[in-house]
């Protein structure tokens, strides 16, 4: 186990109880570059992971609260006039730093959220014919309401393919809740993480995940597994190359962070739900498709080779 | 695998296919109760309700039965049989519960594929039900596989037909081949629709309307003129006022032909038409096939053709028939019935008076038809009882059965032998593969008188009035406006190109497929170096021919499958998963090694520390960098001495 990592998990842990393999999926696709979409119920502790995990990796942290109200220059930063240089100045908006929590990315219009996620995509910010480069690294963990509820503009399927992962928090259970009821508040233990990690060493981390070794085996597996999720009339569409990149990329992170230097087929199927879950549709009912379950199902359809 | 309503429509399917062209000939009831099913089955799975319960599905059932047996009189037979068997089917649909009853059905359709050749053999039923067959197979895939889209399942079905192809050919070329009609019911083996013995006025004009072929002709040299095609059928002599018959000949006596020239060499392709006669030109003499030779130049073959016949013949176009008639014969070539037609038999009358001689009376006869405003048309007037007075002196329109009924008639009442001749007379030449086409609606009914010396001549009193029929045939003879089938209808060169080329490609087929008999056989198994051609040594072939095929695809399959097995690691890993397997611990196929392992672990905690060892060697060898040599062996040596 990678030392410095070993401890932020163990300081996220104590501020999230109970969810540790969300925290090592979100870490996972620090890891691998990829950004990270939450989608709960409202007060489940999602600001709380972000928070925490900024906290912890000594990254500089926004929060962008989106409503339906907002527009990309709320996000991208405006050029104000200066009247005493008599010059317009660029003032950066909120995006200018390393992790951004974006809560609730599905209240905004489509418009706004599409600055966002051109954003992600890009690493930089082109506004007023000028491009500036985003901070390194650059994360971003949004949020979302389930989208059946109501005030929502619920992402396309091409932007929801920006995000390498989508997991879910879900509830507390019982030992996990007793301990959050009975513990000390909350942001007072944000506010006393400290950062265990330097950004130097965390890029350095990220590097590192591009040269976990990945077999002709597992190649294999992962093959095997798009083709069966494009073979298969269970779902609408199959997996697209981008996805099984995402998918190695994903696997490559949770390997390393398990301390070990090539990918195994546990590893695919650890993190597969979390890569394939909002990439999926179920043929039988589009409107509510369990992601997770399909993913479930597409690991549980396919044979190791 | 559930019994899903993606699967339900693709069985649904496979019945409609194989039921789709059986509507032709089943009674209406029974299309309509078979369609009503397949509805009320699709409404069902549409809508997610219920299954009928079962004391309706037999109600439904028995009647069905019941109905079948009043409508045939019978519950066996080709049309009672088939009729059950879908609506059988059908209802087999309806008390769709189990995956077996889904592999029933299956089977079923399959089964009803063969019934549909009962009814057709051609190319176009042929591609339909390699289509149904690829349905089928299709819906079979879905069936076994469960989750795949309908893409790769008609990839799998598609493959399984391709390899089943060369199997079928072999069995088709191998399998010994018995004598006569596959399914011995030479009653219903084929629809009818041809030439009869009988001719009454409008039988030939009805049959013209038919564009069925009748036969096909190779010549093997030289072609003669369109004149002279005159196919020789049924010959008729007795007539009873209306219908022309056979009746019976008054000798045995073989005709002769003499002062013969010109002859002829060709092939004839006959289709079943379930008579005994044969089609020869006028007039035959020699024939490659046991048939008689009837006195009046008929040939008849010994059973009633009910499959597809090819035989040699040659015919002399300049002949002398039968100088030396018996006199019974003639006599039966001048009976006329008593009482019938007085118009006539008195214009008859008042010609001999003239005192003029045969052939002047002859050419009097035509020269009444091509001078009175005589017509050919397919739809004359109806005919009363004295049929030819009314025709020659009242209607004037007329089909060649009229001008030759007519002019027998005529002849007779005139104290000259006469005889009517039916067959056909013509054909279309096919340039691509160079043969003559003869369908029905090239039926022809002509003429015969026998003359002191000359024997029988060949009058055809159609020439007489509607030259353009025996020149260019039935098209050409009649106004542009008659409904004519659309096969013989005047068509672009293109169109004509197409029906050519068609019919070249049936004559193929109906050759080499469906005329593949045990002489054909016999002929191709030499020509490809089989020295005793015998049907032990068919058999001996045809199962070595399987055998060898069925090895080749299991070795091509076996291949595809071994790169897999050829990995060292993974053979000792399954070995390791097998033994576990043993003692009731399987690996499931998707489980990955370190998962296994712990799953071992909880269930066996002694083997907790082993399981440990092996899986991390196992995964560093598979799935890490390092894959040495030794560490192989290491890992094999471990898996065998791994106990439980």
């Amino acid at each position: 186990m990678t030392h410095p990592l070993q401890a932020v998990i163990t300081q996220t842990e104590q501020v999230i109880l109970g969810k540790p393999r969300q925290i090592r999926l979100a870490l996972t696709c620090l890891l691998a570059r990829g950004h990270l979409l939450i989608e709960d119920l409202p007060g489940v502790g999602k600001t709380m992971l972000a928070h925490a995990l900024a906290k912890t990796l000594g990254l500089q942290f926004q929060r962008i609260q989106f409503t339906s109200d907002m527009l990309p220059a709320d996000i991208l930063g405006v050029s104000i006039y200066q009247r005493d240089s008599g010059e317009f100045k660029f003032h950066a908006g909120p995006i200018f730093a390393q992790m951004i929590l974006a809560d609730e990315v599905n209240r905004a219009t489509p418009k706004t959220q599409s600055a966002l996620l051109e954003a992600m995509e890009e690493q930089q910010v082109t506004s007023e014919g000028e491009t500036r480069p985003l901070p390194v690294p650059f994360f971003v963990i949004a949020t979302q309401n389930p989208t059946n509820q109501i005030g929502t503009f619920p992402l396309p399927e091409s932007q929801l393919d920006r995000f390498l992962m989508r997991i879910q928090l879900g509830y507390p259970d019982a030992q996990a809740e007793r301990g959050l009821l009975a513990g000390v508040e909350r942001r007072d233990l944000i506010a006393k993480l400290t950062p265990q990690m330097e950004t130097a060493e965390l890029m350095a981390l990220q590097q590192q995940v591009r040269q976990v070794f990945v077999s002709p085996a597992l190649l294999d597996y992962v093959q095997a597994i798009l083709r069966h999720s494009r073979e298969s009339a269970r779902y609408v569409h199959g997996l697209s190359p981008r996805a099984g990149l995402s998918l190695l990329a994903a696997a490559r992170a949770w390997a390393l962070l398990d301390g070990r230097t090539a990918v195994m087929p546990e590893d695919i199927q650890a993190v597969l739900p979390g890569v394939a879950s909002h990439r999926l549709q179920s043929v039988q009912d589009v409107q509510i498709s369990d992601g997770d379950k399909l993913a479930r199902e597409l690991i549980e359809a396919v044979a190791i080779p | 695998m559930k019994l899903t309503a993606p699967l339900v429509y693709g069985l649904i399917a496979c019945i409609l296919l194989v039921s789709a062209p059986h509507a032709d000939h089943l009674p209406l009831w029974a299309s309509a109760v078979g369609a009503a099913l397949l509805a009320w089955r699709t409404y069902l799975t549409a809508s997610g309700n219920p299954l009928p319960a079962r004391w309706l599905l037999l109600i439904i059932t028995f009647g069905s039965v019941l109905a079948i047996a009043i409508s045939f009189h019978t519950l066996f037979g080709r049309e009672a049989g088939v009729t059950l068997l879908i609506l059988l089917a059908a209802l087999k649909l309806m008390e769709l519960r189990a995956l077996r009853d889904a592999t029933v059905l299956v089977y079923l359709s399959c089964f009803i594929i063969i019934t549909n050749f009962f009814y057709s053999q051609s190319i176009p039923t042929a591609l339909f039900m390699l289509f149904t067959l690829l349905v089928i197979m299709a819906t079979w895939v879905h069936l076994q596989t469960g989750t795949l889209a309908l893409k790769p399942r008609l990839r799998i079905a598609a493959i399984l037909l391709l390899q089943a192809i060369p199997l079928a050919l072999v069995l088709f070329v191998l399998f010994p081949r018995v004598q006569g009609p596959l399914w011995g019911m030479p009653q219903d083996a084929y629809a009818t629709s041809g030439l009869s013995d009988t001719m009454s006025p409008g039988s030939m004009s009805k049959l013209s309307l038919s564009d069925a072929v009748a036969f096909r002709v190779t010549f093997n040299d030289q072609v003669p003129r369109r004149d002279q095609l005159y196919w020789r059928g049924p010959v008729l002599w007795d007539f009873d006022g209306t219908t022309w018959t056979r009746g019976r000949n008054a000798t045995v006596q073989r005709p002769t032909l003499s002062d013969t020239g010109s002859p002829v060499d060709y092939t004839v392709t006959l289709e079943p038409h379930n008579k005994r006669w044969l089609f020869a030109l006028d007039m035959p003499s020699k024939l490659s096939i046991a048939a008689d030779f009837a006195p009046d130049f008929q040939l008849l073959s010994k059973e009633p053709v009910n499959a597809r016949i090819r035989y040699n013949a040659t015919s002399q176009l300049s002949y002398r028939a039968n100088p030396l008639e018996a006199p019974l014969q003639l006599r039966r070539a001048l009976t006329l019935p008593r009482g019938f037609n007085p118009q006539t038999r008195q214009l008859a009358a008042e010609w001999r008076a003239r005192g003029i001689g045969d052939d002047e009376l002859i050419r009097t006869a035509l020269a009444n038809f091509s001078q009175n405003n005589f017509s050919y048309t397919l739809e004359p007037p109806p005919l009363g009882i004295n049929s030819v007075d009314d025709f020659l002196f009242t209607t004037r329109q007329g089909f060649c059965e009229h001008y030759a009924s007519s002019f027998v008639f005529l002849m007779r009442a005139a104290g000259i032998p006469a005889r009517v001749v039916t067959g056909y007379q013509g054909g279309e030449y096919n340039d691509l593969g160079g043969y003559y086409i003869l369908r029905q609606s090239d039926a022809h009914a002509w003429t015969e008188v026998w003359l002191q010396d000359r024997g029988w001549v060949r009058i055809d009193p159609t020439a007489a009035i509607s030259p353009a029929r025996i020149q260019s045939g039935l098209r050409a003879a009649l106004p542009n406006d008659t409904a004519l089938p659309f096969l013989i209808r005047t068509q672009s060169p293109l169109l004509l190109k197409l029906r050519f080329n068609f019919d070249a490609l049936t004559n193929q087929w109906n050759q080499w497929v469906l005329g593949y008999n045990s002489e054909r056989q016999f002929a191709f198994l030499t020509r490809l170096g089989m020295e005793d051609v015998s049907w032990q040594n068919m058999a001996l072939d045809m199962l070595a021919g399987v055998a060898l095929l069925t090895g080749i695809f299991t070795l091509l399959l076996l291949r595809r499958m071994l790169p897999k097995q050829a990995d060292a690691v993974q053979t000792a890993w399954l070995k390791l998963c097998r033994k576990l397997a043993k003692v009731g611990l399987p690996r499931a196929p998707h489980e990955g090694a370190m998962d296994y392992a712990k799953r071992v672990a909880i269930a066996r905690p002694e083997l907790q520390q082993a399981m440990h060892d092996l899986a991390t060697c196992y995964v560093a060898l598979r799935y890490g960098r390092a894959n040495e040599k030794q560490d192989v062996a290491a890992f094999k040596d471990a898996v065998r001495a791994f106990k439980l």
